[in-house]
């Protein structure tokens, strides 16, 4: 699969189907871009659990914080990677292993090789992306700040 | 299966303005409000952190004005676009992220009037520096960066016409530098050039012109190509470092490459306060559905009075870029190919009293200080906007008294011809009379 584009159906489809995500790399600090994310889906019904060792067992944004995702107690449609490409390739492990349903890399965060293996296993695959600008972008939310959302429609859009 | 890439003349018409989501309206609606109430104190908290997209108050954003922006955004093909009260509003907000105090800007010589009078008398007041250069050498950019140089400001292709810019070498210059390439691309329009295609970072409209194109609303537009890397150096710390109102926030780290266009909002319009207003958005936006097909009109009217006025005996030069022989005719083929633009001067034999003499003989040009309107304008710099200025600062403003600047509209043909030729006529009737 193509990973240097995506259509507006694959991610459209990804994020309708999924409820839970794990997010991986998830910071207590206010202004970072994984808190901005965590927050925002919140407010569009997603369950977000953060996962960061150093933060295991404080509480973020309502959620508690998992040391990593096999001990997150329910299950998890979709890993959210906010980690260098590099250690993205660990987490996918992970994310197979719990089994999760996608594995999302952040904007910059691409692993070519993890995703050949997570797609092996049945999963989906986005990479460089972010879920926030992506659900925003494809719900019209994005374009209230001026921004090209790249969405052309004569339909009431939906997400 | 690959995404269809929508052409431009659909984004004309489509781009930022699908159903409005609540009531299904098709065309889109007239927000004409000052402010939106919040569901909750969290969900206004949020919104003032910039957390949640939504909309406070219209100074800062509006659903109509961002409908605008969207569509500028689009045929620009950048990432996001922030509107603005002017065109001259549009440059002071797209600076506003770049500068501070003591920090100058490289500008060609060749611009508007107005941006030259602005940047070089006002922009002093903010404490920011302007050098003009002639652009038709790129290097003349180059000797004059300093270590405080923060962008090189262009047009496209020039007020008051006939200068077309070589983009590709002045971005290659301004990314040397590491610094950014801005540019005007109010006579040109999306339609004639895309300025982002040749390396500009940042795009700048007076949406006046031939956007509005009807001679209806004064505004403006600011669009960021978004792939600008804003830490590849210490230049930007408006964008790179800790805003203390934004507890902190530091604008190019939270948002990537949305941050430019939202410093533009958050930060841009919440001070200077230059926003656009929602009825002036709306007809704007009216305007650009028509875009394509009226700088079709526009250039091929053009094309035909230059050719006309060429071989006029009372003509003594025409500057139109779509003119064989003209000097800029090679880069019009290369960044301008489907037409020159409809805005050029001439000059007449004669001098002073004749320039006066035509202007005041035509019927169907309208005289008036403007251009891109669908109407054919004239207007005789020298004793109107430029009669402060000795004879000497004439000549070298391209203004001198024998020069006329025309706006060609979208009449027909013969009927723009027949005009000119009744003034001519008359002209000479009074010279000889
Ligand atoms: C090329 C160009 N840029 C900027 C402006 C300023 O725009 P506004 O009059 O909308 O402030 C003009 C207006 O004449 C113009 O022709």
């Amino acid at each position: 699969m193509d990973h240097d584009t995506y259509t507006d159906d694959y991610i459209r489809g990804i994020l309708r189907e999924t409820r839970t995500i794990g997010l991986v790399g998830a910071s207590a600090n206010w202004n970072r871009p994984s808190f901005f994310a965590m927050k925002y889906l919140q407010t569009k019904n997603f369950r977000v659990i953060p996962v960061n060792p150093g933060l295991a067992g404080q509480t973020l944004l309502s959620e508690t914080v998992f040391g990593s995702l096999s001990d997150i107690d329910v299950s998890v449609d979709m890993v959210d990677i906010f980690r260098n490409s590099e250690a993205a390739g660990l987490v996918t492990d992970d994310a197979i292993a719990i089994g999760a349903k996608t594995v999302w890399m952040q904007l910059s965060v691409r692993n070519d090789g993890a995703a050949k293996t997570a797609e092996a296993a049945g999963l989906k695959v986005v990479m460089n992306r972010c879920p926030k600008i992506e659900y925003a972008r494809l719900s019209g939310e994005l374009s209230w700040n001026g921004f090209n959302s790249r969405v052309i429609t004569s339909k009431r859009r939906r997400m | 299966m690959a995404q269809r890439e929508p052409g431009f003349e659909t984004l004309a018409v489509h781009a930022g303005s699908p159903p409005d989501p609540t009531t299904g309206a098709r065309q889109t609606p007239i927000y004409q409000t000052t402010s939106f109430v919040f569901d909750d104190t969290e969900h206004a908290a949020s919104l003032f952190n910039l957390q949640v997209p939504g909309f406070i108050y219209s100074r800062l954003t509006n659903p109509t004005v961002a409908a605008l922006e969207e569509r500028c955004a689009a045929l620009e093909n950048g990432v996001g676009a922030t509107a603005t009260a002017s065109g001259h509003a549009a440059q002071i907000l797209a600076l506003f992220p770049l500068m501070s105090p003591g920090d100058n800007i490289i500008a060609a010589n060749k611009l508007y009037g107005g941006s030259i009078n602005q940047m070089g008398h006002s922009y002093k007041k903010f404490g920011w520096g302007a050098t003009f250069v002639d652009p038709d050498d790129p290097d003349n950019f180059k000797a004059e960066i300093t270590d405080r140089t923060k962008a090189i400001f262009i047009e496209s292709l020039a007020n008051p016409g006939g200068v077309v810019t070589d983009l590709e070498a002045i971005a290659k210059v301004a990314h040397d530098a590491g610094i950014v390439l801005i540019v005007d691309n109010t006579m040109a329009t999306p339609y004639l050039c895309r300025p982002f295609e040749y390396g500009a970072d940042i795009i700048v409209h007076s949406t006046t012109k031939f956007l509005s194109g009807n001679g209806s609303s004064v505004g403006g537009v600011v669009i960021d190509s978004g792939t600008y890397d804003w830490f590849q150096n210490d230049k930007y710390p408006s964008l790179t470092s800790p805003a203390p109102e934004y507890h902190g926030l530091t604008f190019a780290e939270s948002f990537g490459n949305l941050s430019y266009t939202l410093y533009g909002h958050a930060v841009g319009l919440r001070d200077l306060g230059a926003s656009q207003s929602p009825m002036n958005a709306y007809l704007t936006l009216l305007g650009i559905e028509t875009l394509p097909l009226r700088m079709e009109r526009h250039c091929a009217n053009a094309q035909v009075v230059a050719e006309y006025l060429k071989g006029h005996d009372a003509v003594s030069w025409v500057s139109y870029a779509g003119l064989k022989e003209d000097k800029y005719h090679d880069l019009a083929a290369r960044y301008i190919p489907k037409g020159a633009g409809a805005v050029f001067t001439f000059g007449l034999k004669g001098g002073f009293d004749t320039g006066i003499a035509f202007v005041e003989a035509l019927e169907l040009f309208s005289h008036l200080a403007n251009i891109g309107d669908s109407r054919s304008l004239v207007i005789h710099p020298a004793s109107t906007t430029h009669r402060q200025l000795t004879e000497e600062q004439l000549i070298a403003a391209g203004a001198g008294p024998e020069v006329v600047r025309l706006s060609i509209g979208i009449e027909s043909i013969d009927d723009i011809l027949a005009d000119l030729a009744q003034a001519f006529d008359r002209c000479a009737t009074a010279s000889s009379g």
